[in-house]
């Protein structure tokens, strides 16, 4: 009987040891990196809901918040009004929020969703492709700060505070 | 060996163990099923195949009955060429209070079962053979969520003859 229950014991712990490591939402910083660490944002093409054909490079000259989200993703919903309060009040600075789902069901749900929550910011429908181009993204919600040159200046992945959010947004936007 | 001869602590050790023989392709996934044990079959008559399912600690799925239309539920289905699945029993969900929504959410997590009940065909072959299912699920954690994914799970089964 001992042997067994040792290995019985030897295999919970490397369970529990595999445990361990569940990934948490973290902030990859509370500040954005400095300018010679940031590294060029992956260009793309998506469509938004009106079938017109967005490339993040339209949007260089601004400080760019992309945000992988969808809609059966809880945390990512708390964020969404966030960021339509962010648009608001800091387009006229040169801001904007590029709002990519990653729903497999595409528009069909995330257009009543989007018109539910009020947003008020450029939607696209992602792809698997552009979701490797930024890492693979397989925990939402995952957001890119991204700076007037197009570069990556922070990245927050799973939900963290509006207080960080607004913190990079104003850092990126009075420095540049 | 029978569980007489084990302690309770024992037997916790050993149902750990036997989640730990996950299906191929779940490991370091956040939800794991354990291979179902093999069932009989009668012909003519009825079958209950348990599925023991583990959620990886610090994440939680949404359950068979969530209350969000946009959320994922924990779905099991079978393939029905061989045995017809009749009913398929879901625990009782958690509803457990997450920073990110205002109301509670319906969720499993640890350790639960799925409870399937098949009616076998007279002329179904007897025999052993294999039944294929599906599970559905999306996991998340207190901060972030993963994309909805689906485990294949095979169940064996014995078709006898009717008693």
């Amino acid at each position: 009987m001992a042997i067994p229950v040792r290995a019985a014991v030897l295999f919970l712990c490397l369970i529990l040891a595999a445990c361990s490591t569940a990934p948490r939402g973290r902030s990859a910083a509370s500040s954005v990196k400095p300018e010679a660490e940031r590294k060029e944002a992956p260009d793309f093409s998506l469509k938004d809901g009106d079938g017109r054909t967005v490339k993040l490079s339209d949007y260089r000259g601004k400080v760019v918040l992309l945000n992988f989200w969808a809609t059966w993703c809880g945390p990512c919903k708390l964020e969404i009004p966030w960021f339509t309060e962010f648009e608001t009040n800091l387009k006229d600075r040169g801001f904007a929020v590029l709002g990519v789902s990653m729903d497999e069901d595409g528009w069909d749900v995330v257009k009543p969703f989007v018109a539910r929550l009020g947003v008020n910011y450029r939607m696209l429908l992602g792809t698997d492709m552009v979701a490797q181009q930024y890492g693979g993204v397989d925990a939402l919600p995952t957001s890119f700060l991204i700076d007037r040159e197009g570069k990556i200046a922070s990245t927050h992945v799973g939900l963290v505070s509006r207080r960080d959010y607004e913190n990079d947004i104003q850092a990126l936007l009075t420095t540049q | 060996m029978t569980s007489r001869r084990f302690s309770p602590l024992s037997r916790g050790l050993l149902a750990g163990f036997a989640l730990a023989c996950v299906l191929p392709g779940q490991i370091g996934q956040p939800l794991m099923v354990a291979p179902p044990g093999k069932i009989a079959a009668p012909r003519g008559g009825t079958s209950t195949a348990k599925i023991a399912v583990q959620v990886r600690a610090g994440y939680h799925v949404n359950s068979n009955t969530p209350d969000d239309e946009y959320l994922i539920p924990l779905v099991l289905t079978w393939d029905s060429s061989l045995v017809e699945p009749r009913e398929t029993v879901y625990p009782k969900p958690e509803s457990q209070s997450f920073s990110f929504s205002p109301k509670p959410v319906s969720v499993y997590s640890g350790s639960f079962e799925i409870v399937t009940r098949f009616s076998v065909p007279a002329k179904a072959p007897l025999g052993p053979a294999v039944v294929a299912g599906r599970l559905r699920y999306q996991a998340c954690t207190n901060t972030m969520c993963l994309p909805p994914r689906t485990i294949d799970v095979k169940l064996p089964v014995e078709i006898r003859a009717q008693q």
